[in-house]
């Protein structure tokens, strides 16, 4: 066909609710007002309640007075191999696109923002169920012709405007559509609503694509602005891959209990760190995960720490910065407390403790008070304050005893393990990852790594482990961790539990 | 109000002679429908036509101008039996709704519509709900054309064309005495586009000129010998009437193309994908030029056949678009060609999947293989191959960067939905009770059945979830539990599931989901709306008093954000020792039509200085240990993750986002579920009073005082 005219193709992937629809709305309108002949349409309906949307419009690149009354067939679908831009509101939809073929390097500019809206089954996970967004970036980079790739949420958020009108700016930058950028302004003036705001957006955009603004990469990690005496200590007697590790590990537990508390695991971690030296596996090699764990598993989550993270004086700004409070404005805030008999008989001495938790058991009851306590006021920050003030009490609780019996019975582990087989060190460095939560969810999270200490490792290690443990291991923490359900973790662990022993037997009578 | 308001765009119905219409083709449709001066307007909402009644009541003020009678019906079944009107009166009416499934609903007054035969013009406008976004069962109204005789339009998916063809279709119904179904998919039903209008027609019979006389005639009605009358009359008269007027006034379309000696013969609204397709495989321009001569079907049912072997007589090999299964229009083309012994070799689902949206990568990927399969002496056909290898490697690169799936997004429950702390509480009684069944319903409860919940054994309709159960109930050991929202329950649930329930003594559990609309399909009203939502209307059914209308004893109504009541009445109505139905009315209105109040007025409140209390959800990220539970026991858009702060801990922590609307279910699940202690509700006070200020004033001082003296080292701070 000697008549190569074809019309400008282009996929909006929104989720329900993000204003999607109004985007598409304002480049259909501005289409109307030049004269090009446009169509769009999408595929709400369910789909609009949170999940993915898609908008999808062609706009023929020539004026309809000039097209001589010849009207353009304009596709419903998109085809793939014939977008020329695909907007992503959020980086999973971007990854959608490609998949489906739709960003191809001859053609298609690619906008997306590299924020995460995490999907149900990512955020459902009992540990990490985050997708890889970084390969989404990275295929970007490859397959589209003009990647606008960065965090567009961060930057709208900045500056108090929404995602869709900052979208709109840098679909205008991108030139890919006929209009200069007085066309999209008007679009949004004759739309009527946050009129004001969405131009600012659509500026904020706009020079985003065309100045792009230096970027400080978001810190995730807040890191401590306290140190410790313990410090000049630690550099001397553990290696250099532990000292980050340390400068958090000892004022986190000098908060947590004491200076003496502190020094228990500088301690514990110099012993490992010998053990590994004699072993001659590299420093850090199973101590930087080592250290690590021991010192969140040495700070458990007991009701003194709770309420002492919660009477905290820099938990009142971060929480307001958490919930955009403005200045000026007061907040007032409610906890949700539920403690029952197994939280009281951990702060219990042992004996006493102990014997609480059987009287439960045979009651089959755990008495859990509800409290909702308005920490905001003098009173219900003095019941949180003088719980956090009980930390002298802590070395004489239940709880303490049994994490500490635990953590020596782990770090004995650790340490034996290192001297045969340093994979397998290092799967028992990181076991400790099971035992995470409160209530049940903990009781759950416990039970699962005593199952896997006592019929899995203890038995290894009273012989000569099987070489696949440090994969038979992998697999049990990653079970246990990425399923909430546990049927599956308990069927790989009797058969771990049974198949290695069994072949260690073998191996041992030959 | 429902969800969505057309206030604005509906002042596009009164555009008249010489202008232009813009919007959606469900307006379009409707604007046509006043261009052809109906009586009466009515329907059941569902995507993709939700639009449509929305529309419609939006539209009231125009309506009563000219007359025309608006009736939001209460299923698709009334809808259908409004259509009798124009058995006996010459008016033109139509209704509209969702289908298949609004359509086997309908079925028992359409099969007696259709066979009684109209006077009027009757049309239904069905939303053909198949393919990417649907939500129901994958089946073809195709079917239901041929079983009934009712004639099937699926015009070519532009403005001008399908208001064209409502226009038309009125003409042949009349010129038949056959209702008409106007078929249009997801994607045509939300198209924007134009077309010129014309003025609208005030009906000759309507509210502002009455009916006289009834029309009484025994041979419109369903008992012998008049059934066997209207059948001979169907096949003798309507249907032969109706190819004439498809023929002559060439409702079907054929474009010719330079290949002579092939073509493709489609379904109306498949045209625009063929045409993209052909564009991008190099055989047809964007202006609708194509190579190979085409055969549109703007009415699949009935087929002209001496049209389609006109069209066919001369070519070796024709390409059928049909768009699902069962391949009834390929089979019925067969049979013509067989009939005029035309050798045409017919290629369609062997090229082209049976089942499944025939979206453009699918049609690109028939049409070459059509092409590469029947080959063409000149050089038409040799880049063909070449598009298709470069999708394949396109997407297969893709794959490999991307190394894994990414992962689905399937709809759910919306911020602070009222349904969601009932599955909550479902959740938890299935660990205290141990699993039992559970007969789900169509509704956004039905998103139950999707993570984090995973709950309902079965879904079998609309408002069928306690007729559903009526087998499994007296056969599983322990109760049984069905779910209906108050949009079911008003559609049929009421007779089919609660009266029956009672009349027959069952023992069941029953959760009526009462948020106040029809909400999964855009917030329609129904006789359980709450009035302060309609207005000028203050009446409102109780659900509670209906159900004890109709001899139910046991009834329960429960706030659903309430989670340890929803948990207790549940486990109440299990240990309950009274059989018969026992009812548990789950009320809380729909968040988003609480937000659709609430917002504008707490930001004009805010804006003129006055005191709101705005409550949302927070987590402390040093007590959350990461292990989600919390997320797995809601499912709420706005908790969700981000990285975890603590430089010793790799495991994203839980977070409440900027979404929150302060239902307060994260705070009710950490409690009933005896979470964790991570949750906090946080107050902010927009333009606090004097007296605000000064008593936060005084225990920041005190609590400040405390923190500081303490003698702790000081705490963390923010990194920014």
């Amino acid at each position: 066909m000697n008549d190569d005219l074809r019309p400008i193709c282009l996929i909006i992937g929104a989720l329900g609710g993000e204003g999607g629809g109004v985007l598409a709305d304002w480049i259909t309108e501005a289409a109307t007002a030049e004269g090009y002949p446009v169509q769009r349409t999408s595929v709400p309906g369910v789909a609009q309640r949170t999940g993915a949307t898609t908008y999808y419009i062609e706009i023929v690149p020539t004026k309809r007075q000039e097209l001589n009354g010849r009207d353009p067939v304009l596709a419903l679908f998109p085809n793939p191999g014939t977008l020329d831009l695909v907007v992503a509101t959020e980086i999973l939809e971007a990854g959608r696109a490609m998949e489906r073929g739709f960003v191809t390097p001859d053609r298609t500019t690619l906008i997306a923002s590299t924020h995460r809206i995490f999907a149900i089954a990512e955020k459902s996970v009992p540990a990490d169920g985050r997708y890889d967004s970084d390969r989404i970036v990275e295929a970007a980079k490859e397959l589209a012709r003009q990647p606008i790739v960065f965090d567009i949420a961060a930057l709208t958020r900045r500056h108090g405007v929404s995602l869709n009108a900052a979208l709109l700016g840098m679909i205008a930058a991108s030139g890919v559509l006929p209009f200069e950028d007085d066309v999209y302004r008007d679009a949004v003036r004759r739309a009527g609503k946050a009129v004001e705001a969405n131009l600012k957006g659509f500026d904020i955009g706009l020079n985003a694509v065309r100045e792009p603004p230096s970027e400080a990469p978001a810190l995730e990690k807040r890191h401590t602005s306290t140190t410790s005496s313990l410090i000049p200590q630690a550099m001397k007697q553990l290696p250099a891959p532990l000292h980050a590790i340390a400068a958090e590990a000892l004022p986190r537990l000098t908060r947590f209990q004491n200076d003496s508390y502190a020094r228990r695991w500088l301690a514990r971690t110099t012993d490992l760190v010998a053990a590994e030296k004699t072993a001659d596996i590299g420093a850090g090699t199973v101590t930087g995960e080592a250290a690590k764990q021991l010192a969140v598993w040495m700070s458990f989550e007991d009701i003194i720490r709770v309420a002492d993270v919660k009477s905290r004086g820099a938990r009142y700004d971060l929480m307001r910065d958490e919930i955009g409070a403005q200045p000026g404005q007061v907040i007032r805030v409610t906890e949700f407390l539920k403690p029952g008999i197994p939280e009281w008989a951990d702060m219990l001495p042992p004996t006493m403790g102990a014997r609480l938790r059987a009287w439960a058991a045979r009651r089959g009851k755990t008495m859990n008070v509800g409290l909702h306590i308005r920490s905001d006021t003098v009173l219900g920050f003095l019941m949180l304050y003088l719980l956090a003030r009980l930390r002298w009490w802590r070395p004489r609780t239940l709880r303490f005893a049994e994490e500490n019996a635990d953590i020596d019975a782990w770090l004995a582990a650790l340490k034996h393990a290192m001297t045969n087989d340093m994979h397998l060190a290092r799967e028992i460095a990181e076991l400790p990852r099971l035992r995470k939560g409160y209530g049940e969810t903990r009781t759950r999270g416990v039970g699962k790594y005593t199952r896997v200490m006592t019929d899995v490792v203890a038995p290894w290690l009273a012989g000569t482990p099987p070489d696949s443990s440090a994969a038979t291991l992998k697999a049990l923490r990653q079970q246990a961790l990425s399923d909430a359900d546990d049927s599956k973790f308990d069927a790989l662990l009797a058969k771990s539990a049974g198949a290695p022993s069994g072949s260690f037997d073998k191996a041992a009578a030959e | 109000m429902a969800e969505r308001s057309f206030k604005k765009e509906v002042e596009a119905l009164r555009l008249g002679d010489g202008e232009t219409f813009h919007g959606e083709g469900i307006l379009a449709v409707t604007k046509a429908l006043l261009q052809s001066g109906v009586s009466y307007v009515g329907g059941y909402q569902g995507a993709p036509v939700s639009h449509m009644m929305d529309v419609l009541e939006d539209a009231q003020p125009i309506l009563d101008d000219l007359g025309v009678h608006y009736e939001g019906n209460a299923s698709e079944a009334a809808a259908a039996a409004m259509l009798g009107a124009s058995i006996n009166y010459p008016m033109r009416g139509a209704v509209t709704w969702k289908s298949t499934v609004g359509t086997n609903v309908a079925s028992d007054a359409l099969s007696n519509l259709a066979s009684a035969g109209v006077k009027g013009g009757a049309m239904i406008v069905l939303g053909e709900d198949y393919g990417d976004g649907a939500s129901i069962i994958q089946e073809r109204t195709h079917a239901f054309a041929m079983k009934s005789q009712m004639w099937l339009l699926d015009p070519r998916p532009n403005l001008p064309t399908i208001v064209n063809m409502v226009e038309k279709g009125f003409e042949l119904s009349e010129a038949s005495s056959t209702p008409v179904m106007l078929e249009l998919r997801i994607r045509a039903c939300h198209v924007y586009g134009s077309f010129p209008t014309r003025d609208n027609v005030s009906p000759a019979i309507s509210s502002k000129n009455l009916l006289e006389e009834s029309d009484f005639n025994f041979d419109r009605i369903c008992l012998p010998p008049s059934t066997y009358i209207q059948e001979r009359l169907k096949v003798d008269v309507r249907m032969p009437a109706a190819i004439d007027y498809i023929r002559d006034q060439k409702l079907n379309e054929t474009f010719d193309g330079d290949l002579g000696d092939l073509g493709i013969i489609m379904q109306g609204g498949m045209y625009n994908s063929v045409m993209r397709s052909l564009n991008q495989l190099g055989l047809a321009d964007a202006f609708g030029n194509s190579r190979i001569p085409l055969y549109v079907l703007n009415v699949t049912y009935p087929l002209i056949p001496d049209e389609v072997s006109a069209f066919c007589a001369d070519k070796r090999a024709v390409l059928v678009v049909e768009e699902g299964q069962p391949d009834y229009i390929e089979q019925a083309l067969h049979a013509v060609l067989r009939r005029a012994d035309l050798n045409t070799k017919l290629y369609g689902k062997d090229v082209l999947p049976m089942a499944g949206e025939y979206t453009g990568e699918v049609m690109l990927r028939g049409i070459a293989k059509f092409a590469e399969t029947v080959g063409h002496a000149t050089a038409a056909f040799d880049d063909v191959g070449k598009t298709v290898a470069q999708l394949d490697r396109t997407k297969n690169r893709a794959r490999e960067i991307l190394g894994q799936a990414v992962p689905a997004r399937p709809p759910g429950f919306c911020v602070g939905c009222p349904e969601r702390p009932v599955f909550t509480a479902m959740k938890l009684a299935k660990k205290e009770l141990g699993e039992f069944h559970v007969a789900s319903d169509i509704g956004c409860h039905t998103f139950s059945t999707l993570a984090p919940f995973n709950i309902g054994n079965t879904v079998l309709g609309y408002g069928l979830s306690l007729a559903s159960s009526t087998a499994v109930s007296p056969n599983f050991g322990k109760r049984v539990v069905s779910v209906m929202g108050d949009g079911g329950l008003w559609h049929n649930g009421l007779t089919s599931g609660v009266a029956e329930a009672v009349f027959n003594k069952s023992d069941g559990v029953l959760i009526v989901m009462d948020n106040g609309y029809t909400s999964a399909t855009g917030a329609q009203h129904i006789p359980s709306s709450r009035a302060a939502d309609r207005e000028g209307d203050q009446d409102r059914v109780s659900i509670e008093d209906t159900l004890r209308g109709f001899g139910v004893t046991w009834v329960r109504t429960v706030r659903t954000y309430s989670i340890d009541k929803v948990l207790d009445t549940l486990k109440e109505a299990f240990a309950s020792k009274e059989k018969g139905l026992k009812v548990i009315v789950a009320a809380g209105e729909c968040m988003l039509a609480v937000q659709r109040r609430l917002r504008p007025t707490n930001r004009d409140k805010i804006a003129r200085g006055e005191r709101v209390v705005q409550p949302r959800f927070g987590v402390d990220d040093d007590v959350c240990t990461g292990d989600h539970s919390c997320i797995r026991l809601s499912g709420c858009p706005s908790l969700t993750i981000k990285p975890n702060p603590d430089p010793l801990r790799d495991d994203p922590v839980a977070h409440v986002d900027n979404g929150c609307v302060g239902c307060g279910v994260c705070g009710e699940v950490a409690h009933a579920a005896v979470l964790c202690p991570s949750f906090y509700k946080a107050e902010i006070v927009h333009n606090p009073t004097l007296l605000d200020r000064m008593l936060s004033g005084v225990r920041r001082a005190v609590i400040g005082t405390l923190q500081g003296g303490g003698g702790q080292p000081s705490a963390p701070t923010p990194a920014e």
